[in-house]
């Protein structure tokens, strides 16, 4: 429980080492039997439910509208049509949608990690006094419900001009999101090895410099995992961008998304093609981010 | 705990020195130094959060269209809002939420998470676990509110994938307009949450599990202990720590739903399925009562806050190695 930094046993790979065990010592186990493949089949089922929709979200954003109309969403389309995708990538300018998204995420992303390694670096290797209420401070300041402050938020922004404005937003989600952050990069620093410190103490290291010579690369891995959670919460992100990017140029995925379920319910194929459309980066980013995420979600867990 | 008794001679060894041994690292190095560094954190919460709060607060005691000045009116709004039924409504659909995103997907990401680990995976080897487990997490990769629009179009009531399957069944009459319906519309939206979260929980207790010492089942197994029998008395009990992080966690989460009501059903039909979250961004956005939304936005603070304070007590009793 004391998680020094990311456990290195990341979730992927535990299971095998599991069966190692089970396939030498639980031999009598092994064997699957009647009941085992029925176990088995069942489970393969429900999972393949679960992965059902975007089955149905794939075939039908590639269908021409006139076969949903006449074979239904189930059928497999006869041929690719990409009419409704491309009326839908061009309707809402979705090349804008991605672009927002991916200079909001990435730039909450960094400026939240730094804010975070700051902090923590302050409460965990200094041990300022009262570091427990600190952080308490920080917690509540992640779990609090937006929607208690957003007005204020929504007021001040227009006062200084940073309504409808993406620096706006990125200021405050890299202040909301650094608070979990500092939360979890504090119990790193704070059972970081002080012999190190010591060290570079004595030979002279300021505190900046332990900072970014020993501190920094040290945490590198948990500040991996970090930046890919705040990006991908910013991605997902829904309700502060709503309020506060309502221009359409200035829109994310998902507030372009969102602010569309209302329309285009006369066309089948159109809302399967939104989907599809704001499924495919999500689906990109977890290939690409697969591992950091599990590790991830596991260290959010236990933390 | 390591405090209390009085210095074991072997761990002492190695700690004293290191502090009694370098007076003039603590002479030098005054701990103030470190405050500078909390400087940019502590303006950001200060400018974001503490404000702004204290802002929704005042806000919650006036009267005010969002132009103009707010009127103070005390605690009318708080009255107005215990009066309120659909108030009432919005914090009932909480514990709904609060059954959809953190009872049942605890519940059965468990049971998954234990037949994965301790059934499937012995029996037909890790691949086939990680696949099935992969399978139940994917929905988790989606933003929210793509789930909410993937999950509009399934629930279409003229040309929506279950009603049209439901056609193709012969069961016809069991078509509804699902999300249109007061009466299916709210366990349509729980449907939608409970997809999206069992990945989550499967993926938490699976790696839960990976910790378990495999003596433990061994053990049990010998002294003939079936399946069942492993899962109540090894699986559940040592999965305790997590079930309990994973239910606060849903829970505050299910207490601030927002993207998939506004998604989904905005509210309604009537409101049928308003929660806390939506009900005072309307207030907000859409009729403009400002007082009134910053009231109830208040109130789900509040409750947010206890859980969180409970949930944040909870960690720092287990973060052993922190505290000192």
């Amino acid at each position: 429980m004391t998680t020094t930094a990311p456990a290195p046993d990341t979730a992927p790979a535990s299971p095998e080492r599991h069966h190692k065990t089970a396939r030498t010592n639980r031999s009598a186990r092994s064997r699957r039997g009647i009941s085992g493949w029925t176990v088995l089949i069942l489970l393969a089922v429900a999972a393949a439910l679960m992965i059902f929709p975007f089955w149905l979200a794939l075939i039908n954003a590639f269908k021409p509208s006139t076969e949903y109309i006449a074979d239904g969403p189930i059928g497999i389309p006869t041929e690719l049509d990409f009419t409704a995708i491309i009326d839908f990538w061009i309707g809402v300018n979705f090349n804008q949608k991605l672009l927002n998204s991916v200079i909001l995420s990435g730039s909450v992303a960094l400026i939240a990690a730094s804010l975070s390694l700051l902090s923590a670096f302050a409460i965990g290797i200094g041990r300022l006094k009262g570091r427990v209420w600190i952080l308490a401070v920080f917690m509540l300041a992640f779990t609090i419900p937006q929607e208690a402050l957003v007005y204020p938020l929504f007021v001040l922004s227009r006062e200084l001009n940073l309504y409808d404005n993406l620096l706006g937003v990125t200021i405050i989600l890299a202040v909301l999101q650094s608070a979990f952050g500092t939360y979890m990069l504090a119990s790193v620093l704070g059972s970081f090895p002080m012999e190190v410190l010591e060290a570079a103490r004595l030979d002279g290291a300021s505190r900046f410099q332990i900072l970014r010579i020993i501190v920094l690369p040290l945490t590198r891995p948990t500040l991996a995992v970090l930046v890919t959670f705040f990006f991908i919460w910013t991605w997902n992100d829904f309700f502060l961008p709503l309020v506060l990017l309502p221009s359409a140029s200035n829109q994310t995925v998902s507030v372009s998304l969102g602010a569309l379920s209302g329309q285009y319910t006369s066309d089948p194929t159109a809302l399967a093609a939104a989907s599809m459309a704001g499924i495919l980066p999500a689906l990109i980013f977890f290939l690409l981010f697969q591992r950091t995420l599990m590790r991830g979600v596991n260290i959010g867990a236990i933390k | 705990m390591t405090a209390v008794t009085p210095a074991p001679p072997a761990p002492a060894s190695r700690n004293t020195p290191r502090r009694t041994g370098t007076p003039r690292r603590t002479a030098r190095e005054t701990p103030l130094g470190y405050w500078i560094y909390l400087l940019p954190g502590a303006i950001g919460f200060i400018g974001i959060v503490a404000i702004p709060f204290g802002m929704n607060l005042y806000y919650s005691l006036t009267s005010w269209r969002g132009v103009g000045t707010p009127k103070f009116v005390g605690l009318d709004n708080y009255a107005r809002l215990v009066a309120d039924p659909a108030f009432w409504a919005s914090f009932l659909h909480s514990t709904a939420f609060i059954l959809a995103m953190a009872v049942i997907p605890t519940a059965l990401g468990v049971f998954l998470a234990a037949v994965l680990f301790d059934y499937i995976a012995p029996k037909f080897g890790a691949r086939a676990a990680s696949i099935l487990r992969a399978m139940f997490y994917l929905p988790q990769i989606l933003p929210i509110v793509v789930a909410g629009v993937l999950w509009k179009w399934l629930y279409q009531p003229q040309y929506g994938i279950i009603n049209t399957v439901l056609d193709g069944m012969g069961l016809g009459w069991l078509q509804q307009n699902w999300l249109g319906d007061s009466d299916t519309a709210m366990l349509a939206v729980m449907n939608v949450l409970i997809w999206l979260q069992i990945g989550y929980t499967v993926v938490v207790f699976m790696a839960g599990l990976s910790r378990v010492d495999p003596a433990l089942y061994e053990a049990a197994e010998i002294d003939g202990a079936g399946w069942f029998q492993r899962f109540w008395s090894i699986t559940v009990p040592q999965l305790r720590p997590e079930i309990a992080v994973v239910l606060i966690t849903t829970s505050v989460a299910a207490l601030k739903v927002f993207a998939p009501i506004y998604v989904l059903t905005r509210g309604g039909p009537g409101t049928s399925t308003i929660v806390p979250a939506y009900f005072s961004y309307s207030n907000f956005f859409t009729t403009t009562q400002v007082g009134y939304g910053a009231a109830v936005a208040s109130l789900l603070a509040l409750l947010v806050t206890i859980i969180a304070i409970v949930l944040l007590r909870y960690q720092t009793r287990n973060a052993e190695g922190f505290e000192k």
